[in-house]
């Protein structure tokens, strides 16, 4: 061990410093499996000041460190680099506060998301955002990719839900912005800090917001045809004035990993699935589940399955929130896309998709937040065939290149990590990175927190 | 101070910022507090730079020029049947959706899916050197880069010059309907915001008005549903059912300010529910003050009558910890607690490193 890291070592409790390569195995990942390497170290801080410690012995060191929460990053945003720590804040998992009556939690980055809608449950209360890793993954993770879910169209994402934030900074500063008010003075540096990609530091203790648990649900899953079909049910129940909380579109190859691997049931001979949830006050749902059935039955589904009960609804859930672990099951390795297109352009932006994996003869599934427009693309390969990764990352660039030119986005709720690093500065031009940069300067000026991500590091610039 | 410069493209925005040391922009001065800087910074109007860029319903987004004023956004958007849940105040006033960003206003309607910060997408504005940046995007989910919009929003202008501003919308709720309920005091209305707005009923608008007893609270659905849930509001607490032109008549008063004092101190103050007693008792110990407490107990407006000097309302604030911005009159900018913090400044310098615009604090 370095004279640095037993110097590290101090600033720990005896052990919570991880050097041995059988040790650091378990951290050179996270859920982009195509990328490994190896930390120095692996840091486990007890408490959030140690995290200060930490950070503050970094910088005096210049000394890089990528903060890691349960690793479930799509993007590679948690994955070590090879000069630096990483810091683990699976120990920092207290609620510190919850208040009922204001409806908020205040909590360490480490604490899971689903924990957090747990802890509040007696009290009717839930946090609303909701990503299909929400048992595992971590609220610090969670902001720093400003994550989203199933529920962002009407709800929103991680951002729109953290009132405060007690962050250490690249500079070794430890700032708190914002507090447990839903209403701020002065510039936004919590919706700032959000979706930074842990290039600006690490959050110590984030306020969040609760929201009341909706009373009342009407779940409708609907098989097309085609994609198509579906696409435009989606445009229909928009034009019909409603706003559900989910509108979800899953294709036949989606449909098939779920069913192999969590038994989902769905109308047979489908090309599509459409979920969509209403929620609110019973009184509400019953007036305008009429309505959504009227617009689904018009636009010509196959058939047409109404969540009854309960079950019913977590039922058409699982077959959703597993189908990338489903899709897992059919095939050794995959990426999952994040592009986002406007909404009225989604069958258009997946018949592209069908066209590109067949040109380059890779296999694609399709599960998507189809209110938000947000594609999820997963394309999977088999890494242990020569150049197979290589095809699958080409047809991923292919995708984002079209959502850029489609006027949406690379990224819906997954950042870039290092996966889209080349699309990046297609989607903003010099100036923009350039502007981009010099905030990241402000925040972190000796380049030490979670570099490589979100902009290349400058060695491996061409 | 000289002449405002008045752009009318995002071209000549820049041109402008590039044409003087020091700039700062102006709407339609509804919150005039908020330029009021030294005499050596000039002005430049967003009067002219004004229109809808692109308005696509079915994506539920729009993108207009900064000087666009809000009245102008709420037509096209009830055309179709939309509208900022963010519910701009100010819009009879002549507001620009340029200055509600830099302010960091929302109204009553903000209780329910939240502020402008929720629903801003995108900008392109010119940094301190005048770049015309694009941040953010156009489609209603997106986090490629940094969240600078966001930022943008309660900035006042000191970070960067909008020129043109991405907003997600909803479509507008099949009914209204606005209930007043009567309670003894400040402290009985306070668990009137709490239990309210953890009810069943997704309120979509819960104030407090300044008599300190009078809670409006609205309801937005299906009309068959609001008819239910107003008798259960009802049942629980004494009061009325507004008709419609007397919740129109109270909710625009609020939005407008038309309760406040006159070309007196507005100030804002971010609060919670606890605290909306203890406020009210500040009006009540400094002569004839007013408080709208909006958003279920979340933020408060304060409008102080002439007689009262600033600086108590300011003694006040910090006494209870709470940060203010002051809208218009002659108070400090910042009336309540503030905290300044290195990265403020750093950030200041990455985003503006000729001091173009002024400072927070200027």
């Amino acid at each position: 061990m370095s004279d640095a890291l037993h110097r590290l070592a101090a600033l720990l409790p005896p052990d919570h410093l991880l050097t041995r390569p059988e040790h650091l195995a378990a951290y050179e990942s996270d859920a982009l499996t195509a990328f490994r390497t190896t930390p120095l170290a692996v840091a486990i801080p007890e408490t959030t000041d140690e995290v200060v410690a930490l950070v503050r012995f970094c910088h005096k060191e210049g000394l890089p460190f990528v903060a890691r929460g349960s690793g479930t990053s799509l993007s590679g945003g948690s994955l070590p680099v090879a000069d630096g720590i990483v810091i683990a804040l699976n120990r920092l998992t207290r609620i510190l506060r919850l208040d009922p009556a204001q409806r908020i939690a205040v909590v360490q980055p480490g604490v899971v998301n689903a924990q957090v809608s747990l802890a509040a449950a007696p009290h009717k209360l839930h946090f609303a955002p909701d990503p299909s890793s929400a048992l595992i993954c971590t609220i610090g993770g969670n902001v720093a990719f400003n994550s989203g879910g199933a529920h962002c169209l009407k709800y929103g994402m991680t951002a729109n839900h953290v009132l405060g934030i007690k962050a250490v900074l690249g500079t070794g500063e430890v700032v708190e912005w914002g507090g447990p008010s839903r209403e701020h003075i002065g510039p936004d540096w919590c919706g700032l800090f959000n979706g930074s990609e842990g290039l600006f530091g690490i959050a110590l203790e984030i306020t969040l917001q609760l929201l009341p648990r909706a009373e009342c649900f009407y779940t409708v899953l609907a098989g097309y045809r085609t994609l198509e079909q579906a696409g435009d049910a989606v445009s229909a129940v928009i034009a019909g004035g409603l706003l559900p909380g989910a509108i979800e579109i899953m294709d036949a190859l989606a449909l098939e990993a779920a069913v192999a691997a969590v038994h989902a049931d769905y109308p047979p001979g489908c090309e599509a699935v459409l979920i969509v949830e209403l929620e609110g006050p019973r009184e509400a749902v019953a007036v305008d589940r009429v309505r959504l059935d009227e617009i689904i039955r018009a636009s010509g589904p196959v058939e047409m399955r109404p969540a009854r009960d309960g079950e019913e609804r977590l039922a058409i859930w699982k077959g959703r929130k597993s189908a990338f672990s489903a899709v897992g099951r059919i095939s050794p390795d995959f990426i999952v896309q994040d592009g986002v297109v406007p909404r009225r352009r989604l069958g258009e932006a997946l018949r592209h998709i069908g066209k590109f994996a067949a040109e380059s003869g890779v296999r694609c599934a399709n599960v998507f937040h189809a209110g938000d427009g947000n594609l999820h693309p997963l394309i999977v390969y088999d890494g242990r065939q020569e150049g197979a990764l290589k095809r699958a990352e080409a047809l991923a660039g292919r995708i984002l290149k079209m959502c850029i030119e489609m006027g949406g986005s690379i990224t819906g709720e997954h950042g870039v990590g290092v996966e889209k690093l080349d699309y990046l500065p297609v989607m903003f031009n010099a100036e923009e990175m350039d502007c981009m940069a010099r905030l990241r300067a402000a925040f972190d000026p000796l380049t030490i927190c979670n570099p490589g991500k979100k902009f290349r590091r400058a060695e491996e610039r061409k | 101070m000289s002449i405002p410069i008045t752009p009318t493209t995002p071209a000549e925005l820049v041109e402008a910022v590039r044409s003087r040391p020091r700039v700062l922009a102006i709407g339609a001065r509804t919150k005039p507090r908020l330029s009021q800087v030294p005499d050596d910074v000039c002005l430049i109007s967003t009067g002219a730079l004004h229109g809808i860029v692109e308005y696509e319903p079915e994506e539920f987004t729009f993108t207009a020029l900064a000087g666009t004023s809000l009245r102008e956004i709420n037509q096209a958007l009830t055309e179709k049947g939309q509208y900022l849940p963010f519910d701009p105040m100010l819009v009879e006033a002549g507001a620009t959706l340029g200055g509600t960003v830099a302010a960091g206003l929302s109204g009553p309607g903000r209780f329910r899916f939240g502020g402008v910060r929720d629903f801003i997408l995108g900008v392109r504005f010119v940094d301190g050197q005048g770049r015309l940046l694009r941040m953010g995007g156009k489609v209603v989910k997106n986090c490629a880069g940094f969240d600078l919009p966001k930022f943008f929003v309660g900035s006042l202008g000191r970070y960067g010059m909008l020129a043109e501003i991405t907003f997600k919308v909803f479509p507008v709720p099949a009914s209204r309907l606005t209930l007043r309920l009567t309670t003894s005091d400040a402290e009985a209305a306070a668990k009137v915001l709490t239990e309210a707005a953890n009810s069943r009923w997704e309120l979509d608008a819960l104030d407090l008005l300044p008599d300190s007893k009078t809670v409006c609270l609205r309801l937005a659905g299906p009309a068959p549903a609001l008819e239910a849930l107003s008798c259960e509001v009802l049942a629980r607490w004494p009061g009325q059912v507004l008709s419609v032109a007397e919740a129109d008549a109270a909710w625009t008063e609020l939005r407008e300010f038309r309760w406040a004092h006159s070309g007196c101190v507005l100030v804002k103050v971010a609060i919670t529910p606890a605290v909306v007693p203890a406020l009210y008792a500040v009006a009540r110990s400094l002569e004839d003050t007013r408080i709208h407490v909006s958003a279920g107990g979340n933020v408060a407006f304060v409008s102080l009558p002439s007689s009262v000097p600033a600086a108590a309302l300011q003694e006040r604030l910090r006494a209870l910890s709470l940060p203010a911005v002051c809208l218009s009159g002659n108070a400090p900018l910042w009336c309540g607690t503030r905290t300044d913090s290195a990265i403020s400044t750093a950030v200041k310098q990455a985003l503006d490193p000729q001091n173009r615009f002024p400072g927070l604090d200027d």
